[in-house]
């Protein structure tokens, strides 16, 4: 039992059970390497959205507090850390793949941490402070077609390593094994662990599908009982950044439905409108991929509760909201 | 006539066509005849309101318009008008 200050008897009882448990917390140990604060995120329950599906309890994984910002963090350490296992990378061949943003993010974050030299193809429409951030880390940016999205950065990626295989090694984020084991040997067991092993249902949307596949694939191996659903975009003409539709979409080789008991599909009003929603009341500022996510979850969340079941719903926070501000007409040309 | 550039994900209403010629003196009198030569694009790109949609960038000789005069930003004959969502997957 941590000892509050003496002043402390004088806080209201719910005050004094929060300080308690944040002082009990224990603080991390000191750490070699930024690497060290990837994955291991918290678990925060979603208490004012949970009102709307009584019975029913909402959480959802805070990704965002990896350190480089995103989800994306977990695949880019695994996805380079094998890679130096198996000798792919670390013999001066740079990094090279396709990304909208947030794997870039983490990939150029992992490889300043490890002496990667990184190579990143996006859309030429990727936000100027996304470019501004992965070039901080000494990242080498390739711009696809704006028009092409993030499929036109899958194939200038895939047009480069063929013709420079000396120079790059090309990860392919989409067909990368490490990527969905990031969540296979991380995210659903920290799930299971955090929720103990109470969790009745997973949902997330699909990027690359690396989260929902690996984490899906190893809940269903914990309990075989818990409902793991996808979010996709319920049009190709869509705004929920950083997620795919993938009936027409280059599907990701990885992508394995059989993992999967259900598919949600969200309009992008609706996710957009649930990250304003999570902001103004749990006071969380995400993005929209986990507005979708959290809609997506509370649909599934809402149909226990009419059954009358209790359930634990879980899902994601890929990122914070303030990775989407690009900057305004007159700060177009701000210097870092 | 203005030169619009469609996205891969709107080509259904176009016929596979990428690029198309619209008249209209500003964007959304080219919206509204986009639409009435390509019948449903319309409503992908404004909302019941009439605004541009949320998700939806649409760019004036490379300036997005809702810097500039938004629906009324005014277009010239030869003007390249894009219309580009936001960016799918990982």
């Amino acid at each position: 039992m941590t000892t509050l200050p003496s002043h402390a008897g004088s806080l209201p009882p719910a005050r004094v059970q929060l300080e308690r448990a944040r002082a009990e917390r224990s603080l991390r140990k000191p750490m070699q390497s930024v690497l060290e604060l990837v994955g291991q995120t918290p678990l925060i329950r979603l208490g004012q959205i949970e009102r709307l599906c009584p019975g029913v309890e909402l959480w959802a994984k805070a990704e965002f507090s990896n350190p480089g910002g995103s989800v994306k963090d977990r695949a880019a350490t695994y996805i380079i850390r094998e890679a130096l296992v198996r000798g792919d990378l670390g013999s001066g061949k740079r990094l090279l793949d396709s990304t909208s943003g947030n794997t870039g993010i983490a990939y150029s974050m992992v490889g300043a941490a490890l002496g990667i030299p990184i190579t990143l193809v996006m859309p030429e429409n990727a936000s100027l402070p996304r470019k501004h951030v992965t070039r901080s880390y000494g990242t080498e940016l390739v711009f696809s077609d704006a028009m092409d999205g993030s499929d036109g950065a899958i194939v200038l990626a895939r047009k480069l390593a063929t013709e420079h295989p000396d120079r790059y090694y090309y990860t392919n984020q989409y067909a990368n094994e490490s990527n969905w084991r990031a969540h296979y040997l991380g995210t659903a067991v920290e799930i299971w662990e955090q929720t103990q092993h109470r969790i009745t249902h997973f949902v997330t949307g699909i990027g690359t599908s690396g989260t929902v596949v690996g984490t899906s694939r190893r809940l269903h191996e914990l309990n075989p009982a818990i409902r793991c659903i996808a979010m996709q975009p319920e049009d190709a003409w869509h705004g929920l950044e950083g997620l795919k539709h993938i009936p027409s979409s280059i599907v990701p080789p990885i992508y394995d439905e059989s993992v999967l008991d259900e598919t949600i599909w969200m309009p992008t009003e609706e996710g957009w409108d649930m990250s304003e929603r999570i902001g103004k009341d749990e006071g969380l500022f995400v993005g929209h991929s986990s507005g979708g996510n959290v809609a997506a979850a509370l649909r599934v969340a809402k149909q226990v509760a009419a059954r009358g079941e209790s359930g634990v719903v879980v899902t994601v926070l890929c990122d914070r909201g303030d990775r989407y501000f690009g900057p305004l007409k007159w700060e177009k040309h701000y210097v870092w | 006539m203005a030169t619009i550039n469609i996205p891969p994900a709107l080509r259904k209403f176009t016929q596979g066509e990428e690029e198309v010629s619209v008249a209209g003196a500003n964007v959304r009198e080219l919206l509204k005849n986009l639409d009435t030569s390509y019948p449903g694009i319309g409503e992908r790109i404004l909302d019941e309101a009439g605004t541009i949609r949320r998700f939806v960038n649409v760019f004036v000789a490379d300036e997005d318009i809702r810097f500039l005069d938004n629906l009324d930003t005014a277009v010239r004959d030869g003007d390249e008008v894009s219309i580009v969502p936001a960016i799918a997957g990982g």
